[in-house]
């Protein structure tokens, strides 16, 4: 802590070219994004490129971060700001989830009855959608896409919805283990953690064959492809991104990174991890079951 | 990451190097992680960008002086209102405050610098570029975005070229503003100097604690937003699309989900300014400062559950008409008790008229004609007429322009002393101030007229019997685009010959800023500073 009497201790880094690298990198992205949409030739190497600039902004600075972490540069009061960076951020997550729920919600609760002639909606269905049942699932009164079947809610969603719910007892477990510093316990449960996650992305993988190749939904399902997809898709890039972080740091807890007071990189990984277990459970409510 | 308490590994030479600035462009301004020197950054940057949405906002006039086409052709000037709002939204009022934020936060509650300092210069860098995404499209075949900045589809998806780069720009910004608010909220709730509690902290230091956590709540959701606008596009899905079952008006929901925290993003930090310099001019400290606190807390909640006020038109249920209505003006009341509070500060002080408080009194009035205009497009049936006319383009400049933008303008007359350790004439910034009073008010006060006389917005030709006022606003505008001419004019000749600043500045100044020498030395507060009663603004340090 800082406090009143004591020395400055808290840690300022003085000039970093990472951010700079990390500018660069996504301008590229963004760009090559933008081209690559509007069919310039140039834009998917692009995009690629800035990607791999942004992966070596990501090593470069965390490897920044671990290497004055573990020269012991922080105190605890920096170690409180990575706290609240981490919590805020996520927070940032819950509120981007948080527009596509509304969307599936506003358009089950609202646009789908309403383009069925509920409340105000009488004449527009007389006229522009005659003969349309309002219902869900559904692809709208013009069927875009054409007709499709569901992902049953009760085979592996399910199954997958046990997957991350025990995931996130193994990396709990690992948690305790660190904190009791019971190393070959730590790396056995954050490694099943691991493997858990790549199980769960295994078999969202092959919901999305079965729905593309058997069941025709797909994103251009109307809104129930689109909501579907866009929720289970960003989800699943959660997913992957929280695997390939948990992987990180299952190398760095072999490595010895971690003490047990001092663990904060586990305990940022194991609130992210958290975060895409509770998203999970909310699209198994929402867009499976109901 | 591991962590040790109270280690002494740190960088011995960071003890001494208290003026010690980078050598070198780079080191000084591209690798920065100086709160001071990014400030600074965001504050050029957003004067730049002021200066471009000017230049549009002349275009947009110049074409409205008289009726019938002169200047531009329609879709050209539809491209000019659309990306007009776009940078001066995101480009010049929120970095405008994220600058201020940075310069003053760490000063205001004794940091040595920004909780996260790397995060901090990345949050910057990010701006430029992300404008030079949105900007590039007026090269584009087909131009730049003309859709309104509101994107609202299906108009916004038929743009040509510039959909996608609009989108992945925003996206960018939005990226910047979450970073930056992310600092801002660990840096004012982790980093305030032993005996700052929270409710001894200036009201710019509050104000924008409350705007950062808006920040983090809804960006996220224009992302969302934006992102699902890319989807229907360029990948088939059906959002927006009532054919597939979804609906074009739920992009409005989503979207003024945003939208109207967003307005209060613009505008408490604004409050905050005012609420810094109104109590330094009057020699007396704030009226009902906790009541400030409370007051602003309260608009951010209220901002959450009014933004369907922006779309009473588009065909809601009457329950939905109603309610948002009703919450609509809930929110004049924590903002009539903050104008009461400003006014109350004022009652019986020893005024004086420097150039800031002018700014910021001019900000009391004008804004609260903005506030009671907003009261008026707040009712429903009366909104039925106003919807989409000059009345409601008048209204948000009034918000913003002499609100948000005064509040910036006071913001910079204000610590540009303590930034540079010059004083700026104030003969010249009087000038600055009446000038621009006189020609707002005849840009933006017309413009009501025009509105309840039915005079649509978003067009570059109209009836003739609009003719006289939009003459007068036109006048107005080219009066208004002289003023950051004056502006730069004067600080330069500031920088180059002012007087020499003291530590204090002004003499009813109290704040920690005020503690450090004029001009702030490149780090400050390396040891967290011993607060005395006297050095607060508001509250009692051995309470």
């Amino acid at each position: 802590m800082a406090t009143a009497q004591g020395k400055h201790i808290y840690y300022v880094p003085h000039g970093s070219k990472w951010p700079a690298v990390g500018t660069i990198g996504l301008f590229t992205t963004m760009i090559g994004a933008a081209n690559w949409l509007n069919e310039v030739s140039w834009g998917k190497p692009a995009f690629y490129v800035g990607v791999a600039i942004l992966l070596f902004m990501m090593w470069g600075w965390f490897g920044d971060v671990i290497r004055e972490s573990l020269k012991g540069m922080y105190n605890s009061q920096v170690d409180v700001s990575f706290r609240m960076g981490m919590m805020w951020f996520i927070f940032s997550e819950i509120m981007f989830f948080a527009a596509f729920f509304g969307a599936l919600f506003y358009a089950r609760m609202y646009s789908i009855p309403w383009l069925g002639g509920e409340g105000d909606g009488a004449l527009t269905n007389f006229y522009l959608h005659s003969g349309y049942a309002p219902a869900w699932p559904t692809n709208g009164p013009d069927a875009i896409g054409g007709a499709f079947q569901t992902i049953p809610a009760w085979g592996v969603p399910l199954l997958n919805t046990l997957i991350l719910l025990t995931s996130g007892v193994t990396i709990t477990v690992a948690h305790h283990a660190l904190r009791a510093g019971h190393r070959t316990q730590l790396l056995v449960f954050l490694g099943l953690t691991v493997l858990l996650g790549a199980i769960f992305l295994f078999y969202q993988a092959e919901e999305y064959i079965e729905a593309y190749q058997h069941l025709n939904l797909t994103l251009g399902s109307g809104v129930y492809g689109s909501t579907f997809f866009m929720l289970t898709g960003f989800h699943g890039l959660h997913v992957t991104l929280g695997t390939i972080m948990l992987a990180v740091i299952w190398f760095r807890c072999a490595k010895g990174h971690f003490t047990k007071d001092n663990h904060f990189g586990f305990e940022a990984v194991a609130w992210y991890w958290h975060f895409v277990d509770v998203v999970w459970l909310g699209l198994f409510m929402f867009v499976y079951v109901l | 990451m591991a962590t040790h308490a109270a280690t002494d590994h740190h960088h011995a030479d960071h003890h001494d190097d208290h003026d010690h600035k980078p050598q070198g462009f780079m080191n000084r301004w591209v690798f920065t992680t100086n709160h001071k020197d990014i400030g600074t950054l965001y504050l050029v940057f957003a004067f730049i960008m002021f200066c471009i949405g000017g230049a549009m906002s002349g275009v947009i006039r110049a074409e409205l002086m008289s009726p019938g086409l002169q200047f531009v052709e329609p879709y050209f000037f539809n491209q000019m209102t659309t990306v007009h709002a776009l940078v001066m939204i995101f480009g010049g009022v929120m970095p405008a405050f994220v600058g201020l934020g940075n310069w003053m936060i760490p000063l205001q509650i004794g940091a040595p610098d920004m909780a996260l300092p790397r995060m901090n210069n990345w949050s910057f860098w990010i701006m430029p570029f992300a404008f030079t995404v949105l900007l590039c499209t007026l090269f584009l075949p087909g131009g730049a975005p003309a859709g309104g900045w509101t994107l609202y589809p299906p108009l916004s998806l038929q743009g040509g070229s510039s959909v996608a780069f609009a989108i992945f720009a925003i996206h960018m910004m939005g990226i910047s503003s979450i970073m930056g608010a992310i600092n801002i909220i660990a840096t004012i709730l982790n980093m305030r100097a032993p005996g700052m509690d929270l409710l001894k902290m200036p009201l710019f230091v509050w104000t924008w604690l409350i705007t950062a956590f808006l920040l983090i709540a809804v960006m996220p959701v224009l992302a969302g937003a934006v992102t699902m606008l890319l989807t229907d596009k360029f990948f088939g899905t059906s959002f927006f699309n009532a054919a597939g079952g979804g609906d074009p008006v739920m992009f409005q929901h989503i979207f003024w989900f945003f939208g109207h925290p967003e307005v209060y993003i613009m505008i408490l930090p604004a409050f905050g300014v005012v609420s810094e310099i109104i109590p330094t001019f009057a020699r007396k400290p704030l009226f009902g400062y906790q009541a400030m606190v409370y007051a602003t807390a309260s608009i951010a909640f209220l901002s959450f559950i009014v933004w369907a006020h922006h779309m009473f038109t588009v065909g809601m249920p009457l329950g939905g008409e109603l309610f948002f209505m009703y919450a609509t003006m809930m929110i004049a009341v924590p903002t009539g008790v903050k104008v009461f509070n400003w006014v109350s500060t004022m009652w019986k002080g020893s005024m004086t008229f420097e150039t800031p408080m002018l700014w910021a009194i001019g900000f009391v009035i004008l804004f609260t004609i903005g506030g009671f205009s907003g009261l008026m497009l707040a009712i429903v049936p009366a909104d039925f007429q106003y919807h989409d006319t000059y009345f409601v383009v008048a209204h948000f400049h009034y918000v913003l322009v002499t609100g948000a933008l005064f509040s910036i303008i006071a913001a910079v007359y204000f610590w540009w002393p303590k930034w540079t350790g010059k004083m700026y004439s104030e003969k010249w910034g009087k000038f600055h101030f009446w000038w621009t009073i006189v020609f707002v008010n005849l840009l933006f006060f017309p413009q009501h007229f025009l509105g309840l006389a039915g005079m649509p917005r978003r067009i570059p030709d109209y009836n003739v019997a609009f003719a006289d006022w939009n003459m007068v606003s036109s006048i107005g505008a080219f009066g208004m685009l002289c003023t950051p001419v004056f502006m730069f004019l004067i600080l330069w000749h500031s920088k180059k010959h002012g007087k020499t600043a003291t530590a204090e500045v002004w003499e009813g100044a109290h704040g920690l800023e005020w503690t450090v020498p004029s001009p702030a030395p490149h780090h400050t507060f390396t040891e967290p500073p011993v607060i005395k009663a006297s050095m607060l603004a508001h509250g009692d340090p051995t309470h």
